[in-house]
């Protein structure tokens, strides 16, 4: 969804109407120094604003991007000021969300992959991995799936993969991991719930 | 949460135990203060004077592992001053229930214990039922053997001396403690308990949890504005991982994974049904199993019928009393076990305890998946500290995911408001959402069986697995329906209460888990997500209305929370047997006429005051009451203290048990333990920072956070430092039995000695938030130093409590 | 001044979350640097060009010996009487409609007087760009209607801002309420500052914080004698650059100070 401009500025942050100085005829000559600056409050106006939810605690706090209309990029992201929890603050780690953004030139951007014995990782292909991946999964699969355990019993599980993550993703996808897991017959399956 | 974050602000009492709020859930704290503002006494109870305790009108220091003494002795006071709330614990709890007469309890063990398995057979620990089957109660409390008096017995060991010198909490703080918070006994005032990690991160953390829930239910405080047990979880979305059972021992929506010992549908669905035959127990989990067919109809669609269970037998089993948890995972693949691992947005290599044998079981692997937006420690083990490369036989494919902020989805916060969020940009370079990736994986996986065949085939080809949109992306809002549930065919639903027939179309989304169905006519990925869209395709979890009709911030209309957008759990709770408001200034439900108003009820059921139609309050419990005896837990029905696995004394100063008898003993050689040991003569305790976040593998690479905590510290109080010599600043060694780290001391005013059994133990802490990966001159895992054991029911690792020594380099 | 605005720093509130301390990053581009683990939550451990807002964390024992970790939000206290104002020589600092103080960094010569000036020592200056740097309370934003980053970003109420009457009043109301030693600072020096704060201890308790800041007298001769002829004389950027020329002689490169940036790992490139 996106918010409306009134939206953003009716944050409860803002500190009163009768601030904005147009037409109140005082000196603008500071101003026009100012351009630069002052842009990225009029590129923060003119932006598409995109309503998120923090990915660090569990407050599930509300952040607002906002998007450059023509690059697609965000260029801010601040508090929600309409969120009813956190009503537009937020802590060091949400008020430094920007910075998990591609603007953060340590994320990662290709495939890698780490071959056996090497020390170094390689660029690759997304066909080529999930292949691969794909290949080694029902390999391993297939070699140590367990029908029976100890006592008999039927229990059709494959013991040798684990599963490991996340509670930094969203439901949709906790649900399809949870039931891939399920659906390969995995029964090591655990995340940060424990951790 | 059994409540909600707005909601702290609506407490007279809010006690901080087991968690440092200000520092990680900091926009919890506004609300926290806000009621400090309007005259609610703050108390913070921790090993360390934190940010938090700042805030607060008053910390008390406790010796970390100490938690149940410490609360076991506030029960004995509550008990003993009469400062309970009869009218609750009375119709609400079962205090008056009669417990079994083969139930003991002896220097530290209850009966059925068996030491060889270090488990205990539960048979003994029941509750008497009459002939109808119903729970034999006396409502006088005076029964020698009702569940108040065992309690009160039980619980008349924890004296204030006792106590005392067990937690290192001055008797004058226990005492300022418990009257402050037992003053919330009363039908006018709430009183919360605040928890996080330093709860659950014990060997005996759930029985920590529980003993609070008891106090909370002695004072009336569970189901009330205000009130409530309060777990502020750690993740953004740790709560809905939990209900979509990225868990070995569950599956979605909390329903059990079956075990190998039932083989078929019905011996699953027998199991896990619960039974009461009293007339005003709702006992909502009857319902079990048409949550649970819904589930498999989700699962495997119209491949599930009732001809083959519905597809039970293609569902893994697991062996009965064995378990699978992470720490399990790891001892497996040290001992060479696991050949393969999915690592998913995680950073087990820094996160889990005693990294030393975490780091070796990975060598073990032949291969890994790693999915992230950032490189980790995990990921890059093969050219970790004193790792060489080429002795390593691992492939390992790290996948580039997108950031939050660049998918659409829902998270579910620690109130289990389940928030809606949208895509504000695309990832960077071939970057795809975590969804996508497992979509595309598991499509592969299907292609080779679909094409080669394979052993058990079945589960895998009958997958549903049909999510993406038209161009092939990951679809969000298509699992997010999937999850809701929808009819399978066209279904009328008559409610005989209401006089209603409702028809709903195939395909229709489903409104409510109420209409799941037993017969496979309904599929829903997980029942406690039934309603998060209305049955025209609303999605309820984007909604973002401002309104609070109730003025006591339960914002109805905002997002969606599970259960049935209910905000406050066993709400009926905070009105008496007739449906009036204990607190008619908080008034969260009221019975009027015929209908409850205010919060969605826990059913629709009239007050128990009606003995024909009306349900007790704790519709999720068999016998619909509050449980002060609880048999589920493994360790007994009543908590007890018991020392940390590795601690500072050689005897339990209450039993002969030393450590809690349940717990499962990891035996590999990397598993050593240092009690009560001269070598190791400091309690340690591990802890994350407001700057970063858990092993910090999102923000040790932001250049903002990175900057004002660049490095691991061992927080040291002044007076041990002025023993050791170690001046602010200086790198020290800190070493465990298991392990060591290298930091910079804090030296702080902040930590202080405990007088523990007339002796002096310091007690340390430090972060784990740092790896080498990088920075690089961080330091590395603080987990080096962690043991491999966990809590007897969850497994949940023990962070907070064990043996160190500090150096100076 | 119709405009004139007050922000308020309620230590009291305060749960050095570092919200402010990275809100201000973020909104005005700065990026972080390399710091060490000094033995203190407090990092940077002092104000730097690149950091406008810190937080500072102090220890403190009160003589009848009870324990307080004391936080306090460092940064411009925008002075009424403002002596960097009146040492700029270029004009770069001034006084905006809303009372604070604005810097325009493309008039900033680089001459440091406003930092020697400072009774508050809040400006720092950055070799590389050859300016100085410090907090202008969001003008932009402010010109927007938005609360600057740090207002915005406080959860606690440790922040606000507002009309300079409503906020002092506020201010004085609420020291009245804690009781104590609790105080107001800021309003009764250099003209009054448009940041106030409310402190829970004596200023004297606190680290880096004056007790009685004043402009300097020798500035008040450079300001209300020298400067007004000289910028009559010449005008603008130039007249300042020959004046502090013609006073100090040239400019000289700059000796690396303690809270020079070692490498620069910056966020939000």
């Amino acid at each position: 969804m996106e918010i409306t401009r009134r939206g953003f500025l009716s944050m409860t942050g803002a500190i009163g109407s009768g601030i904005a100085l147009s037409g109140l005829g005082i000196n603008l000559s500071p101003v026009k120094a100012y351009a630069d600056e002052l842009s990225k409050m009029n590129r923060v106006k003119a932006a598409k604003q995109v309503t998120t939810v923090c990915c660090y605690c569990s407050v599930g706090c509300g952040l607002v991007c906002s998007v450059d209309k023509l690059t697609s990029k965000i260029f801010n992201i601040e508090g929600d000021a309409d969120h009813p929890i956190n009503e537009g603050s937020l802590c060091a780690k949400g008020a430094g969300f920007f910075d998990l953004t591609e603007a953060n030139k340590h994320r990662l951007k290709k495939v890698l992959y780490r071959a056996p014995m090497s020390d170094k990782w390689e660029e690759k292909e997304w066909p080529w991995a999930l292949e691969r991946i794909a290949r080694l999964v029902k390999d391993t699969r297939e070699a140590g799936f367990v029908k029976t355990n100890a006592k008999g019993e039927v229990v059709n599980r494959c013991e040798n993969i684990g599963h490991l993550g996340s509670s930094n993703v969203d439901n949709e996808e906790c649900w399809l991991m949870s039931i891939k897991a399920r659906a390969l017959g995995m029964i090591y399956i655990d995340h940060q719930a424990r951790v | 949460m059994t409540n909600h974050y707005i909601d702290l602000k609506n407490s007279d009492c809010i006690l901080i135990m087991g968690s440092n709020a200000a520092e990680h859930h900091p926009i919890a704290f506004k609300w926290i203060l806000r009621a400090k503002e309007k005259g609610a006494k703050i108390i913070h109870v921790d090993p360390r004077y934190t940010r938090t305790s700042a805030r607060c009108d008053y910390h008390v220091p406790l010796r970390s592992g100490t938690d149940i003494a410490f609360l076991g002795g506030m029960i004995n006071y509550i008990v003993n001053n009469d400062k309970w709330f009869k009218d609750y614990v009375l119709n609400y709890t079962n205090a008056s229930f009669i417990v079994g007469p083969d139930f003991t309890f002896q220097d530290g063990l209850f009966s059925g214990y068996d030491a060889q398995k270090r488990k205990y057979n539960k048979d003994t620990w029941v509750l008497e039922k009459d002939s109808k089957g119903i729970p034999k109660r006396d409502m006088s409390l005076n029964d020698p053997r009702c569940v108040f008096q065992m309690m009160k017995t039980h619980y008349s060991r924890y004296t204030l001396d006792k106590v005392s010198s067990i937690t290192g909490v001055s008797k004058e703080n226990l005492l300022k403690v418990y009257e402050e918070y037992s003053a919330t006994g009363v039908k006018d005032k709430a009183g919360t308990e605040c928890y996080a990690l330093g709860w659950t991160h014990h060997t005996t953390g759930s029985q920590i949890i529980r003993t609070m829930s008891m106090i909370q239910l002695l004072l009336g405080n569970m189901g009330i504005c205000g009130g409530g047990v309060n777990a502020l979880r750690g993740e953004p979305n740790v709560q809905g991982s939990t209900d979509h059972a990225i868990l070995y021992n569950i599956l979605p929506g909390y329903l059990k994974m079956p075990p190998a010992s039932l083989d078929t549908l019905d011996k699953y669905l027998e199991k896990n049904t619960p039974v009461s035959k009293d007339p005003q127990s709702a006992n909502y989990y009857q319902n079990y199993p048409k949550f649970f067919v819904s589930f498999l109809k989700s699962m495997f669609h119209d491949k599930a019928t009732a001809e083959n269970g519905f597809g039970y037998s293609w569902m893994p089993k697991l062996d009965d009393g064995v378990h699978y948890s992470l720490m399990h995972l790891f001892d497996k693949m040290y001992e060479g076990k696991i050949k393969g691992l999915f690592a998913v947005g995680t950073d087990p290599a820094v996160s889990s305890p005693n990294t030393n044998k975490v780091r070796k079981a990975l060598e073990k692997l032949d291969w890994m998946v790693g999915e992230n937006i950032f490189n980790n420690e995990t990921y890059s083990f093969w050219k970790g500290p004193g790792v060489d490369p080429k002795q390593v036989k691992t492939e390992v494919f790290l996948l580039p995911a997108s950031a939050s902020m660049e998918k659409e989805g829902s998270q579910s916060n620690s109130g289990r408001w389940v928030q809606w969020k949208y895509k504000a940009a695309e990832a960077p370079g071939d970057g795809i959402p975590v969804g996508e990736i497992t979509i595309k994986i598991m499509a592969a996986v299907r292609a080779l069986y679909a094409k080669e065949g394979g052993v058990h085939p079945d589960p895998i080809l009958n997958l549903k697995w049909d999510y993406t949109d038209i161009k092939g992306r990951y679809d969000a809002l298509k699992v997010s329906k999937q999850i809701n549930g929808y009819f399978l065919k066209d279904t009328v639903i008559e409610d005989k209460a209401a006089g209603t027939k409702t028809e709903f179309k195939k395909g229709q989304l489903v409104p409510t888990f109420g209409m799941l169905q037993v017969d496979g006519a309904t599929a829903s990925g997980n029942w406690v997500m039934a309603g998060s869209f209305t049955a025209t395709g609303e999605n309820r979890m984007a909604k973002r209305g401002k309104d609070d009709p109730t003025g006591l911030g339960l914002y109805p209309n905002w997002s969606y929370a599970w259960p049935v957008n209910r905000r406050i759990i066993y709400n009926r709770a905070s009105c008496d047997i007739y449906g009036k408001p204990y607190n008619p200034k908080r008034k969260l439900l009221e019975w009027v006429g015929d209908k409850w108003v205010g919060d969605v009820p826990d059913g629709p059921w009239p007050p128990q005051a009606d003995k024909e139609k009306g349900k007790y309050p704790f519709i999720m419990k068999a016998d619909g009451l509050g449980a002060l005896f609880g048999p589920g837990m493994v360790e007994g029905p009543f908590p007890e203290h018991y020392e940390p696995l590795e601690g500072p004394l050689a005897k339990n100063p209450l039993s002969g048990q030393l450590i809690n008898p349940a717990i499962e003993i990891f035996k590999s050689d990397l598993d050593k333990v240092a009690n009560a040991d001269a070598k190791f003569p400091y309690v340690c305790t591990t802890y994350s920072c407001t700057e970063h976040w858990c092993s910090g593998a999102l923000t040790r690479w932001q250049a903002w956070l990175l900057e004002m905590q660049p490095e691991l510290y061992v927080e040291i109080g002044d007076l041990l430092a002025r023993d050791l010599g170690i001046r602010n600043g200086a790198k020290v060694r800190v070493s465990s039995i298991r392990g060591a780290v290298e930091c910079v001391a804090m030296v702080t005013k902040r930590f202080k000695p405990f007088q523990i059994e007339g002796k002096t133990v310091h007690q340390v802490g430090l972060p784990f938030n740092y790896g080498w990966l990088f920075p690089k001159d961080g330091s590395d895992s603080t987990n080096f130093l962690t043991p491999t054991v966990g809590d007897a029911n969850t497994f949940c690792p023990e962070y907070k409590a064990f043996m160190v020594n500090v150096q100076k380099i | 001044m119709e405009k004139e605005l007050i922000k308020l720093i309620d230590t009291t509130k305060c749960t050095a979350c570092r919200g402010c301390q990275v809100a201000c990053k973020q909104w005005n581009e700065m990026p972080g640097l390399k710091t060490k683990q000094w033995g203190s939550y407090q990092n940077p451990p002092d104000l730097q060009w690149n950091t406008w807002t810190l937080i500072r964390f102090q220890e403190y024992v009160s003589d009848k010996g009870a324990f307080k970790w004391l936080f306090r939000k460092d940064g411009c206290m925008h002075c009424t009487d403002a002596a960097c104002v009146k040492v700029c020589p270029s004009g770069a600092l001034h006084h905006t409609e809303f009372g604070t103080v604005g810097l325009n960094s493309s008039r900033c010569i680089g001459c440091k007087e406003c930092v020697s000036a400072c009774p508050f020592d809040i400006p720092r200056y950055n070799r590389e760009t050859d300016k100085i740097y410090k907090c202008d309370l969001c003008y932009n934003r402010l010109r927007g209607d938005e609360s600057p980053s740090c207002v915005k970003s406080c959860p606690t109420g440790a922040l606000t801002i507002g009309r300079k009457d409503a906020m002092t009043k506020k201010a004085y109301a609420r020291a009245k309420e804690l009781g104590g030693d609790a105080n107001v600072y800021g309003d009764k020096f250099v003209g009054g500052t448009h940041v106030l704060y409310v402190l829970d201890e004596k200023a004297k308790v606190y680290d880096n914080l004056p007790r009685d800041p004043s402009v300097p007298f020798s500035i008040i001769v450079w300001k209300d004698m020298l400067k007004p002829l000289a910028l009559l004389a010449a005008g603008g950027v130039l007249a300042g650059s020959f004046l502090h020329y013609i006073l100090h002689g040239p400019k000289l490169p700059d000796e690396p100070g303690p809270n020079e940036p070692g490498k620069e790992e910056k966020g939000g490139e």
